[in-house]
C-alpha cells in the first residue's frame, strides 16, 4: 500500500466519501453529509453535497454513517531511523500510524545520529518519503547531539524542514542553555519542546515516587522533578517571549503551574499520552516494563486531574508519545528495563475515553489531534476539514468494541501497555494526500 | 566651567561618551579634522605635548588601538611608554590599584587604559592625578573608536544629524556598539542595532535605538552599515549555533547589503573576521567601504583626545 512517486499522477483523481458523520474540530462541524476530494486536495464537503447524486466519474467510498474527521497529527513520535532501525522504520512506523488514524507524524530528534544538522533532516525527509505511508515531518534537536550545551543551528535547521526543537526524551537541564535556546528561538518562531524532568533529580528513578514504588522497592521519579523544570522554563519564556511546549505532562502539580502560565498570557502550552489519562501507577504492580514510561505513570488523582486539564483545555494536545523498544529493552528487571510504549496504534482508541467516560464531545477530543497541533506546529493545511485544505482523512467509528491484539499491530515494536485489553472505537480508513493508506476491511 | 572656556572642552578624563554634549564631541572632530591634514603632510611632527609623558596601559591585547594611541602621543611630542600589563604584573599578583598607584608615582601626564572589565578604568581614573583615556573598558565603552567613527561619517557626509546607522553582530558585548550609539544619538542620527536575541543586551531600546533582529529589514534603507566583531574570544557559551549560522543571517555580503541605500558606506572597527560577519568582496569594496580610513581618522581622533585633555593639566607635577 505504498504511495505512488509520483502523486501528480492522482492529481485529477475525484474521490466522494459518502454517507458520513463530518466531524471537524477546526470549526465545530459535526452532521451527516459527504465530502469530495480532488486529488490530494479536500474540494468541498456538507450536508447537502451531492444529495442529487454522485456524477459519473467519481469514485464513491461509502462510510457507512461513521465519522469522518481530519487525519490526526501526532506530534511526539520516536521512528528509528536513523540508527535505531531495528526498533521502528519509517515503514513499520507509518503503518502502525495509518492503522490509528494518524496521517502526520512528527518524529523526534533523538535518533543516532541525532537531528540535529540541516543534512539529517533531509536524509529524514527524504527517507520518510520513500517508504512513509503517512507524512513525516521531523523536530530537530535543541541542542547539539542532545548534548545540553551548545544550541543547535535552528535557523539553518528550520530552512531545512524542521518543525520545531526539543532534545526529545532529555531535558534541557540548564538554565542558561535553555534561555539562549528560547531566546534564539523567537528568531523562527518554532516551539521550544521540552522534555520536563529534572535529571539530577529524576536519576535513577524507574516510576513515581509513592506508596507504590516503596511497597514494589523501585526507586522514585518525584512529581517535583517536572513540577520544577516547567516552573523554571515559564520564568525563561517569560524573559524571553518564546513559544514553549511541554510535550508530556503526567503530574496535577505540573496543571498548576502551566494554567497559572496561561492566565498571565505567556506562550506556554503542553500535551499529554493517552497512558497518563488512562493508566496510573498501579498498573506497575507486578513490575510489567511495559508500563515503564518517561515520565512516569502517576496516582490516580493525578490521572483524573489530566482528564480534567484535557476536557478544559488547559492540555492543548494528546499525543501518542509513541517509544518503540525492542523486546530484550524490556524483558529486564522493571529498575533496568528502557522507558517507553508502543503509541500509534491505540492513540485514537483510548483517547476516545474521554468520549465514551468523561463527557467530552466528539469533537473536543479530536480537537486535541488535529486542529490543535497543527496551530502550535503552523501546518495550517492540514487538521482541517475545509476545502482547499489536505485530503488527509480518517473514518472511524467510535463505538466499534476490539481488543489489542499485539499480534496484529503494525509497528515492529509490540511494547504497549493496553495488550489483550478492551478498546472501544475503530479506525476503519485512513486517507493521505486522497490516497487510501489503510483499509480495516483489507487488513 | 572656566575650563570649557579655556579650551573649549570640559572634561578632565575621556572615559565614556556617555554624558557628553554635542559641543564638547564636535570640539574633539574638530580638532581631529586638523591633524588628519597635518597626518596627510610631509612633517606630522608637533611639539604641544613636548615634555609630556604618556603611558599606555593595556591589560588586554591590542595591537591596533595601542599601536595608534602611540603614534598620536609621538606625533604630538610625548614620550610615550607602552605596557602590557597582561604580561607583568598581574600575573604577578598585583591589584588594578596598585599598579595604578606605582604608575602615578613616576607622574604620567595620561595615562590610556583597556581593561577587560567594565568600570575599571573609572575605578583607575578616581586613583590617578593624570588625565586618563578609556581605550576600551570590558562591554561598557570604547569613546576614541566611537570619535573615529563619527569622523569618518562626518568626512564622507558632511554631517551626523539625520543620518541612519545600522550597528551589526555582537551588540551584547560591544564596547563600540555602546559608544557609538550614545555619541550618535547625541549628535541627532538615528541608530538601529542589529543581532540575534542572544546578542542583544536587555532593554537595549532604553538606550535609543531601534531593535531588528532581522538583517533584511534593519538594513532597509540606512545611509551607514556598521558591522562589529563577533568576539570568539567572549563566547562562554554557544550565544550563535555556529559560525555557518552566523554567516548566514547576519553576515553583510551583497544580498544583504542591496537593501541599504546605494551609497551606503560600510564600516568596521577592525580586525575583522572574514566570512563571519563581513563577506571579502563587500569588505573591500573600494566604493563603499571605509574600513581603512577609520584606521587613519583613529590616529588623528587619538591626537585631539590627548592634546584636549592635555591642555587641561597644570604644568607642575600633581601631589601624590
Amino acid at each position: 500500500m505504498k504511495r505512488p512517486a509520483n502523486p501528480g499522477a492522482e492529481k485529477g483523481r475525484l474521490v466522494a466519501y459518502l454517507n458520513a458523520r463530518l466531524l471537524d474540530p477546526a470549526t465545530g462541524l459535526d452532521t451527516m453529509g459527504a465530502l469530495l476530494t480532488t486529488g490530494d486536495q479536500i474540494a468541498d464537503l456538507g450536508p447537502s453535497l451531492f444529495s442529487g447524486g454522485v456524477p459519473s466519474g467519481v469514485e464513491v467510498v461509502d462510510c457507512g454513517g461513521h465519522c469522518l474527521a481530519p487525519g490526526l497529527i501526532d506530534m511526539h513520535a520516536f521512528v528509528g531511523e536513523p540508527g535505531a532501525e531495528h526498533k521502528e522504520s519509517f515503514a513499520s512506523a507509518s503503518a502502525a500510524a495509518a492503522a490509528g488514524g494518524i496521517t502526520t507524524l512528527i518524529c523526534l530528534p533523538n535518533t543516532d545520529p541525532a537531528i540535529d544538522e540541516p543534512a539529517i533532516v533531509e536524509y529524514v525527509e527524504r527517507r520518510a518519503r520513500e517508504n512513509s505511508l503517512v507524512r513525516v515531518q521531523p523536530m530537530a534537536a535543541v541542542t547539539k547531539g542532545l548534548n545540553g550545551t551548545e544550541m543547535s543551528e535552528m535557523g539553518l535547521l528550520v530552512e531545512a524542514g524542521a518543525v520545531a526543537f526539543t532534545d526529545g526524551d532529555r531535558a534541557v537541564a540548564s538554565a542558561r542553555v535553555m534561555r539562549r535556546a528560547l531566546s534564539y528561538s523567537t528568531l523562527f518562531g518554532k516551539l521550544v519542546i521540552q522534555h520536563a524532568e529534572d535529571p539530577s533529580l529524576a536519576r535513577d528513578g524507574a516510576m513515581n515516587e509513592g506508596d507504590v514504588s516503596t511497597r514494589l522497592g523501585l526507586a522514585g521519579i518525584p512529581v517535583a522533578a517536572e513540577a520544577m523544570v516547567v516552573e523554571r522554563d515559564v520564568r525563561l519564556v517569560e524573559l524571553t517571549g518564546a513559544r514553549y511546549h511541554v510535550a508530556q505532562v503526567s503530574a496535577a502539580d505540573t496543571l498548576e503551574v502551566i494554567r497559572a502560565a496561561k492566565k498571565r498570557g505567556l506562550s506556554v502550552t503542553c500535551g499529554t499520552a493517552p497512558v497518563y489519562f488512562s493508566l496510573n501507577e498501579n498498573a506497575v504492580n507486578d513490575y510489567r516494563t511495559f508500563t515503564k514510561v518517561s515520565p512516569p505513570l502517576r496516582t490516580e488523582d493525578d490521572r483524573l486531574a489530566i482528564v480534567e486539564a484535557v476536557k478544559d483545555g488547559t492540555i492543548d494536545v494528546i499525543v501518542s508519545a509513541h517509544m518503540p523498544q525492542d523486546v530484550e529493552a524490556k524483558r529486564r528487571p522493571f529498575a533496568e528495563a528502557a522507558f517507553g510504549a508502543a503509541g500509534l496504534e491505540t492513540m485514537l482508541a483510548v483517547a476516545l475515553t474521554l468520549h465514551h467516560s468523561h463527557g467530552m464531545r466528539l469533537n473536543d477530543v479530536l480537537a486535541r489531534m488535529t486542529a490543535a497541533p497543527a496551530k502550535l506546529l503552523g501546518l495550517s493545511s492540514r487538521g482541517v476539514l475545509r476545502a482547499g485544505a489536505k485530503a488527509d482523512l480518517v473514518v472511524f467509528d467510535p463505538e466499534k468494541p476490539w481488543r489489542v491484539d499485539v499480534d496484529a499491530m503494525r509497528g515492529k515494536s509490540k511494547n504497549t501497555p493496553y495488550e489483550g485489553l478492551p478498546l472501544t472505537g475503530k479506525v476503519l480508513m485512513t486517507v493521505v494526500d486522497g490516497l487510501k493508506v489503510f483499509d480495516a476491511k483489507a487488513g | 566651567m572656566s575650563d570649557s572656556a579655556d579650551t573649549g572642552f570640559p572634561h578632565r578624563h575621556l572615559l565614556g561618551i556617555e554624558g557628553m554634549l554635542p559641543p564638547a564631541i564636535s570640539f574633539l572632530l574638530d580638532l581631529a579634522d586638523t591633524y588628519v591634514e597635518q597626518n596627510r603632510a610631509v612633517d606630522k611632527k608637533k611639539s604641544s605635548l613636548r615634555g609630556r609623558t604618556q603611558v599606555n596601559l593595556f591589560f588586554e591585547p591590542s595591537t591596533r588601538t595601542s599601536t595608534s594611541f602611540e603614534l598620536a602621543g609621538k606625533r604630538l611630542g610625548a614620550d610615550v611608554l607602552n605596557m602590557a600589563v597582561a604580561r607583568s604584573s598581574v600575573s604577578k599578583g598585583e591589584t588594578l590599584i596598585d599598579t595604578a598607584m606605582t604608575l602615578n608615582a613616576m607622574h604620567p601626564d595620561v595615562l590610556v587604559v583597556r581593561h577587560q572589565d567594565s568600570g575599571a578604568v573609572h575605578l583607575l581614573s578616581q586613583k590617578v592625578g593624570c588625565a586618563v583615556i578609556n581605550a576600551g573598558d570590558g562591554s561598557h565603552e570604547h569613546p576614541t573608536q566611537a570619535l573615529l567613527d563619527a569622523l569618518t561619517i562626518r568626512r564622507r557626509r558632511g554631517r551626523l544629524d539625520g543620518q541612519v546607522v545600522a550597528i551589526c553582530g555582537d551588540i551584547l558585548h560591544s564596547r563600540v556598539a555602546r559608544s557609538n550609539i550614545h555619541l550618535l544619538n547625541t549628535m541627532g542620527a538615528c541608530v538601529r542595532v542589529i543581532g540575534p536575541p542572544t546578542l542583544m543586551p536587555r532593554n537595549i531600546e532604553e538606550l535609543g535605538v531601534e531593535v531588528h533582529h532581522d538583517m533584511r529589514k534593519g538594513l532597509a534603507g540606512v545611509d551607514i552599515v556598521m558591522m562589529l566583531r563577533l568576539q570568539m574570544e567572549r563566547m562562554q557559551g554557544a550565544y550563535v549555533p555556529s559560525l555557518r549560522e552566523y554567516f548566514h543571517f547576519y553576515g553583510l555580503d551583497q544580498e544583504k547589503l542591496s537593501l541599504a541605500k546605494p551609497d551606503a558606506l560600510i564600516m568596521h572597527p577592525g580586525p575583522m573576521n572574514r566570512g563571519v560577519e563581513i563577506d571579502s568582496t563587500v569588505a573591500d569594496d573600494i566604493n563603499r567601504s571605509v574600513i581603512r580610513e577609520q584606521v587613519e581618522m583613529g590616529v588623528a581622533v587619538r591626537m585631539a583626545c590627548l592634546d584636549a585633555l592635555t591642555r587641561h593639566l597644570p604644568n607642575v607635577g600633581a601631589p601624590l
